[in-house]
């Protein structure tokens, strides 16, 4: 289907039903029980689900299929944020021209960008990118403020221009962004039971975009113009001997993932029309390596699950405090349940970016290829030995 | 004139911070091969020692003031640090005082340690892993003594004085002729700058200078074939580890008073540091020691006030700026060895 194979239609097939079906899968705990902590199924944590999911997907293009580290990713979410926000400002508050722009101006940094730091490989190549993406994070905290709006952050106001829409609705407030008119921010609530279920027109959206962007890596992969970078990963001195030149390819990989991250960066904007610098800081580019090691770089499925894994465990740890650990423990006996409260909490709350260094160090240490690689292994384990050698799949560890 | 002297001042004490930290990373790199992005995390380590000193020195009991009374006419109760009452009171308030210069000696067996356990424990693994692996492994280990830190100091910048004596400022242009209070510069700042100086020039010195020194750059130059004469080479790479630890601690302990440590300070430096090392060279120790002042200077020049009316925003870019130059037309960088990072 679609010009796939069987399997790639299945795993297209799967993460579609998911991402469709997540306000269901995501809120399995009814309203108001215990357990509703754990609940993911609202708009803005699933729309973040997504998004990061675009932005690991492009950097996982890069990254995981030509073995290039770009530190400096983070650049072109920034850098798309703002010409959405900008598009909102200029030319009306719908959605599409803005993710355009954001893919189109983003892909030019990209060329730029990647037009210098491809000269350069290895550990040259992550420093290039990342003395690029600091450039253009303290441009936009310092002189492009004029764009920027500095420390504050771009944001719509009421006296924008927007030829094609209105500066301000009827009652004088701010205009939200829409797709020819649905809401963004519009959600239908279904209530089941116990169970609320809500559906948000920018999820689905996001979804739909994922979706597409998820196809696109699938052909991407699968295609001559993928092995060609699989094999300026494997090794370029022989694919040079063999007359062919990387640069181009590992240019247009760079510029795809550039673009991706762009498109995530307008969809971001899309959902919460407002643009930081803080978003271009070198720890968001660190973030989205996390996301795609933990999932398994060159992998196509990885760097989703990496970034859903880490969006969800963010927010479900940063909510739990010292009372709920209280409360889970409450069957020990008193000082013990003092005694495991202690050792818990420094890793829960505003510790949450401890439990993620030390997972990622554990992933790093013994999972190189991540998520992916882990279900493999288990996967192997309940087949048996019988089948060990044919379930070592294409989805080689990134190196 | 007066103002170019005073920019390469105002240079040279975060060139030698850079300068330290790329010495560490260079020397790491160097001698194992490790791209150490937890460098940052040792550096911020150092100057939360003398946070952690100067607590120690200041703990304290209280103790009934019958000299002084409250506004209600009750016996005032003073705090008295341990210090004081058993070094007597002068000599107690003046080790509290000097407590950032005392946490040199303090921390240099702390990073040392650390540095080993960092070594033995985890970095070994990873030499035959490849080099993204070693900056992912370092890169999380950098967050998590981070977030470590976090907790237990908190999340605000703690103010970490230098002893009285060195508060206030140096005329310097008196001394070459201009007019007073042209140049000055703070005595702290100077104190750094000497400092480093002297670790550097140490650093250099046991290498070209010991037996010890001579066997390493002997393993940096060609591991196997030392290793191959009977020199248990890994053994004195994990010294060299421990020593590039103790280098960053110590270029955190002095820097403390400069800039009040926080617990992110480490990831700030860290990415400049590794801009300065690709800037003198992989591998190269003259190199990154040149090229931190190099960039300490450059970005002070760049903050000056006529520079920035004729470029606006230089003074944001300009290191990485420089770093992408040199890198496109010197790949070596400023003094690299042929045959480093090469792939």
């Amino acid at each position: 289907m679609l010009g796939l194979n069987k399997k790639d239609t299945t795993l297209l097939l799967v993460v579609a039903i998911l991402t469709l079906c997540a306000p269901f899968i995501l809120n399995p705990f009814p309203e108001g029980s215990a357990l509703a902590q754990f609940n993911a199924g609202y708009p803005d944590l699933m729309q973040r689900f997504v998004i990061f999911g675009i932005f690991a997907i492009g950097f996982n293009i890069l990254f995981g299929l030509t073995g290039y580290l770009s530190f400096g990713h983070a650049a072109f979410l920034g850098v798309g944020s703002y010409s959405a926000v900008w598009m909102f400002k200029l030319l009306s508050m719908n959605v599409i021209p803005a993710i355009i722009l954001s893919m189109i101006v983003s892909g030019l940094f990209a060329v730029v960008i990647g037009f210098v730091s491809l000269r350069r490989s290895g550990i040259y190549f992550s420093i290039l990118t990342l003395a690029f993406a600091q450039m253009s994070f303290n441009l936009a905290y310092s002189v492009l403020t004029p764009i920027t709006n500095g420390e504050t952050g771009l944001q719509l106001t009421l006296n924008d221009p927007r030829i094609l829409g209105m500066s301000a609705t009827a009652d004088g407030s701010i205009p939200v962004t829409s797709l020819f008119g649905l809401e963004m921010r519009s959600t239908y609530q279904m209530e089941v039971g116990a169970w609320l279920f809500q559906f948000n027109a920018g999820y689905y959206l996001c979804a739909a975009i994922m979706l597409l962007a998820f196809y696109l890596a699938i052909r991407i992969f699968r295609s001559p113009f993928g092995m060609m970078l699989r094999a300026v990963k494997s090794n370029q001195q022989r694919m040079r001997y063999t007359g062919l030149n990387p640069r181009p390819y590992t240019l247009a990989a760079f510029v795809i993932s550039g673009m991706y991250a762009g498109l995530a960066g307008g969809l971001m904007a899309s959902m919460d029309p407002l643009a930081g610098a803080e978003r271009m800081q070198w720890t968001a580019s660190g973030e989205v390596v996390l996301m795609t090691i933990l999932g398994g770089a060159g992998t196509l499925i990885g760097p989703v699950l990496g970034a859903g894994f880490i969006k969800y465990f963010e927010n479900i740890f940063s909510k739990i405090n010292d009372n709920v650990l209280h409360s889970w423990f409450s069957f020990l006996p008193d000082g013990l349940e003092d005694f495991i409260v202690t050792i818990v909490h420094p890793f829960i709350g505003k510790g949450w970016h401890l439990t993620l260094g030390i997972l990622f160090m554990l992933v790093v240490i013994f999972l190189p290829g991540g998520l992916v690689e882990g279900g493999q292994r288990i996967a192997r384990l309940f087949r048996g030995k019988k089948t060990a050698n044919t379930s070592k799949t294409k989805t080689e560890p990134a190196e | 004139m007066d103002a170019i002297i005073l920019q390469i001042l105002n240079g040279l004490d975060k060139g030698s911070a850079y300068a330290l930290i790329a010495l560490g990373l260079t020397l790491i790199f160097g001698t194992l091969g490790v791209v150490n992005f937890a460098h940052g995390a040792l550096f911020m380590i150092g100057s939360f020692c003398a946070v952690t000193l100067s607590k120690i020195l200041n703990l304290s009991y209280e103790v009934v003031d019958p000299t002084k009374k409250d506004f209600l006419g009750n016996p005032l109760k003073v705090k008295m640090p341990y210090v004081e009452s058993w070094f007597g009171t002068d000599m107690g308030a003046a080790i509290i005082d000097w407590s950032v210069p005392l946490a040199i000696l303090f921390s240099i067996p702390v990073m040392i340690c650390i540095g080993f356990i960092m070594e033995r424990g985890l970095i070994k693994h990873f030499y035959k892993r490849p080099h993204a692996d070693q900056i992912l492994v370092t890169f999380g280990l950098a967050i998590v003594l981070q977030e470590i830190i976090k907790y237990f100091y908190g999340a605000n910048p703690i103010p970490t004085p230098a002893p009285a004596v060195f508060k206030g400022s140096f005329d310097f242009g008196v001394i070459l002729g201009f007019d007073p209070n042209t140049i000055i510069y703070p005595y702290w700042r100077l104190v750094y700058f000497g400092f480093a100086a002297l670790i550097i020039g140490a650093v250099f010195a046991f290498l070209q200078f010991t037996t010890f020194g001579m066997v390493v750059r002997a393993g940096m130059a060609d591991r196997e074939t030392v290793g191959l004469l009977g020199i248990n080479i890994d053994k004195r790479f994990t010294i060299m580890f421990g020593l590039a630890a103790a280098v960053a601690g110590l270029a955190g302990v002095m820097y403390a008073p400069i800039n009040s440590p926080n617990y992110h300070m480490g990831m700030d430096f860290l990415v400049l540091s590794f801009v300065v090392v690709v800037v003198g060279g992989m591998g190269s120790l003259p190199g990154a020691v040149a090229a931190g002042f190099l960039l300490g200077v450059l970005e002070s020049f760049a903050s000056m006030n006529q520079i920035k009316s004729l470029i606006p925003g230089i003074d944001q870019i300009i290191i990485y700026l420089v770093a992408i130059i040199i890198l496109l037309t010197r790949p070596r960088g400023l003094m690299g060895r042929k045959g480093v990072m090469e792939d």
